[in-house]
């Protein structure tokens, strides 16, 4: 029998019962949908998580004050943590050779006004160098200009959003805005940046650090974010880190973290997340499969007397097998396709409504629905073709 | 040629075992045209089944132009079937959702034909049995005459030798019934050989031999022109002597 005929037979023999036929269809339809749109969105999440870490570059190392991980110490000897001072962050600088560049960081809320008009951004204090540790790049102006972290000085740089607001088509840069109680010079404006780490960068005004801690009287930074020479030696320079501050605190009360850690953490919970979604979808497809072996048996009882007649016919028991195999295997196939097409518009709405999640299959998820949809057919369907081919003859003719 | 000797064919019916045939040995020449008759129960159409290697004897042999096809596996058996036996019904028995054409075309299909010979030798069967003009019709809209005449154009499309026919008339009126006969003897004459089970003593007369089957056996044996003689055994029978 040749295959086009073959198929030929089968859609005709599907075209005979279109209710049925389309809705068993569009159980696998649901099931591929399920399985491309939540493995795109385990997906989206797992890029945008990436992105924002991408953004704010590799080869990092991140010292936050407090130490998360028990120690061996008895609870309540620690008392409160030390701070990582400046003083701190200085030592590290000099002491750790593996440190290319690194930047304080110091984060607090203020009201920035110019005139009449006011907004209520996040301050960021930071040096010279956060430019290029927070890969962030200046539309205007200039960033903050290398001096020692320890002097303050009273300029600001604006996030790009604040500078419109505050001076609407006027250029900002120059101008002397009061940021809390201080009054600054605004030297450069950020290029658009979005969001980074959970800050704004287009709502934020950054000052010199020593400034921003004495504007929000704080002592200790928020963050000190060490860019190292390379990612080889992001290890020994976690470590050199951790020793060089436990040695200045007298107790380990620091948090050292590597970017390539937190990735990599977030990097196997969102898979192992797009996993389970994808498991989940798979189970409706199994049901759709159930689905289709109880129309084929409808259609292969139905049919009896049509069996009986392709056997006297000189239908062998491949051909006949064949023949309601393919039915199955059309039904979940086609179903699987129009399951793509509505993964596909599903995840267009959900890229339309949340713009800023890279919501898109993994290939490996579509082939895999494809490729499931049609196993599904054949699985399914075998019992029933089998039930078929096995018809006696005689009995079939008679309608028995 | 068909060869039968001690044919034997047992069912379990609940805890009984019935014998629809008993013994059974014939001898039908190629080119042959003969009538089967019986009452209902007799074994006439577990004979017919048998003789198309629909189902198997439980004993003796069973030979088909010199091959003992009792011994023949499912494979083997559906080739035989498609090549060397033609089905007609009294049902008909044409798929619904093609067309007259495409039901003429299905033997073919299974065998591998090529679609535009397979269209050809399907239109030609058609014209054959004077149904060419209603090729693209689907049963339903065909007549019951048309569609036995349907069923004879694919029971003969791919040339076989043994044509089976199990009450080709039973459904018809008497004019459509006498015509779908003359197309069958048509055959015969030109070298198929015909088996007709049937009831119908109009029918079995016209036949050169003439078998009646009581309990699974042959109880008669005469020619078509002896008609009255199988009559009165049947009746003896029916009447449960």
């Amino acid at each position: 029998m040749r295959a086009l005929d073959l198929l030929g037979f089968s859609v005709r023999a599907l075209r005979g019962h279109r209710l049925r036929t389309a809705m068993s269809l569009l159980g696998v339809a649901i099931g591929v949908a399920a399985v491309v749109t939540l493995t795109a969105l385990g997906e989206g999440a797992r890029r945008y998580v990436l992105g924002q870490f991408a953004a704010v570059g590799t080869n990092m190392v991140i010292v936050l004050p407090g130490k998360t991980q028990t120690t061996g110490a008895m609870p309540g000897m620690g008392g409160v943590p030390n701070d990582v001072t400046l003083d701190d962050a200085l030592a590290v600088a000099r002491g750790v050779r593996q440190v290319e560049k690194m930047a304080p960081m110091v984060v607090g809320t203020e009201t920035v006004a110019f005139g009449e008009r006011r907004r209520q951004v996040a301050l960021f204090g930071s040096s010279h160098e956060a430019l290029e540790v927070r890969r962030l790049s200046i539309a205007q102006g200039r960033f903050l200009p290398p001096f020692p972290w320890d002097r303050g000085a009273a300029v600001a740089v604006l996030g790009s959003n604040l500078a419109r607001e505050l001076f609407p088509g006027t250029d900002p840069v120059g101008q002397v805005v009061r940021v809390g109680d201080w009054r600054m010079r605004v030297i450069g404006v950020l290029a658009p940046r979005g969001q980074q780490l959970g800050i704004d960068m287009d709502e934020v005004v950054v000052v010199p650090v020593a400034t921003a801690m004495k504007m929000l009287n704080r002592s200790g930074l928020f963050r000190l974010v060490i860019q190292v020479r390379s990612h080889a030696e992001l290890e020994s320079a976690k470590a050199a880190v951790l020793r060089l501050l436990t040695e200045r605190h007298g107790e380990e009360d620091v948090t050292v973290i590597t970017q390539d850690a937190v990735v990599s953490a977030f990097s196997a919970i969102l898979d192992a997340l797009t996993m389970a979604l994808a498991g989940i979808a798979a189970v409706s497809l199994a049901v759709a499969g159930v689905g289709i072996m109880n129309v084929m048996l409808v259609s292969v009882s139905e049919r009896t007397r049509e069996v009986g007649l392709l056997k006297a016919l000189g239908a062998g028991r491949g051909q006949i097998l064949a023949a309601f195999l393919t039915e199955a295997i059309l039904i979940s196939s086609a179903g699987g396709l129009l399951g793509l097409l509505l993964g596909w518009a599903a995840i267009g709405a959900i890229v339309t409504v949340y713009p800023a999640l890279p919501a898109a299959p993994p290939a490996w998820a579509v082939a895999a629905a494809l490729a499931l949809s049609v196993a599904v057919g054949a699985l399914f369907g075998v019992l029933p073709a089998r039930r078929a081919t096995r018809l006696d003859p005689v009995h079939a003719l008679a309608g028995r | 040629m068909i060869r039968l000797s001690g044919v034997s064919r047992r069912y379990a019916v609940g805890d009984e075992t019935v014998h629809a045939l008993v013994d059974v040995s014939e001898t039908i020449e190629s080119g042959e045209y003969l009538a089967i008759m019986g009452p209902s129960g007799s074994g006439k159409s577990t004979l017919l089944h048998v003789l198309g290697c629909l189902d198997r004897p439980d004993a003796g042999s069973y030979e088909l132009d010199g091959r003992d096809v009792a011994r023949l596996d499912e494979a083997e058996l559906s080739l035989v079937r498609r090549h060397t036996i033609g089905f007609v019904f009294q049902f008909f028995h044409l798929v619904p959702r093609l067309s007259a054409r495409e039901n003429v075309e299905l033997p073919m299909l299974f065998a591998g034909t090529p679609p535009a010979e397979r269209r050809e030798r399907a239109l030609a069967r058609l014209r054959a049995v004077g149904l060419e003009p209603r090729a693209a019709h689907r049963p339903d809209q065909l007549s019951g005459g048309e569609r036995q005449r349907v069923a004879l154009a694919r029971a003969t499309v791919l040339d076989p030798k043994l044509l089976l026919a199990d009450e080709p008339t039973g459904n018809l009126d008497t004019a459509s019934g006498r015509h779908v006969l003359e197309i069958l003897e048509q055959m015969n004459a030109a070298g198929l050989t015909l088996i007709v089970v049937t009831h119908d003593p109009a029918v079995a007369r016209r036949a050169r031999r003439v078998l009646v089957l009581k309990d699974g056996r042959v109880v008669y044996r005469g020619s078509g022109a002896q008609i009255h003689e199988a009559v009165e055994i049947l009746s003896a029978a029916e009447n449960g002597a």
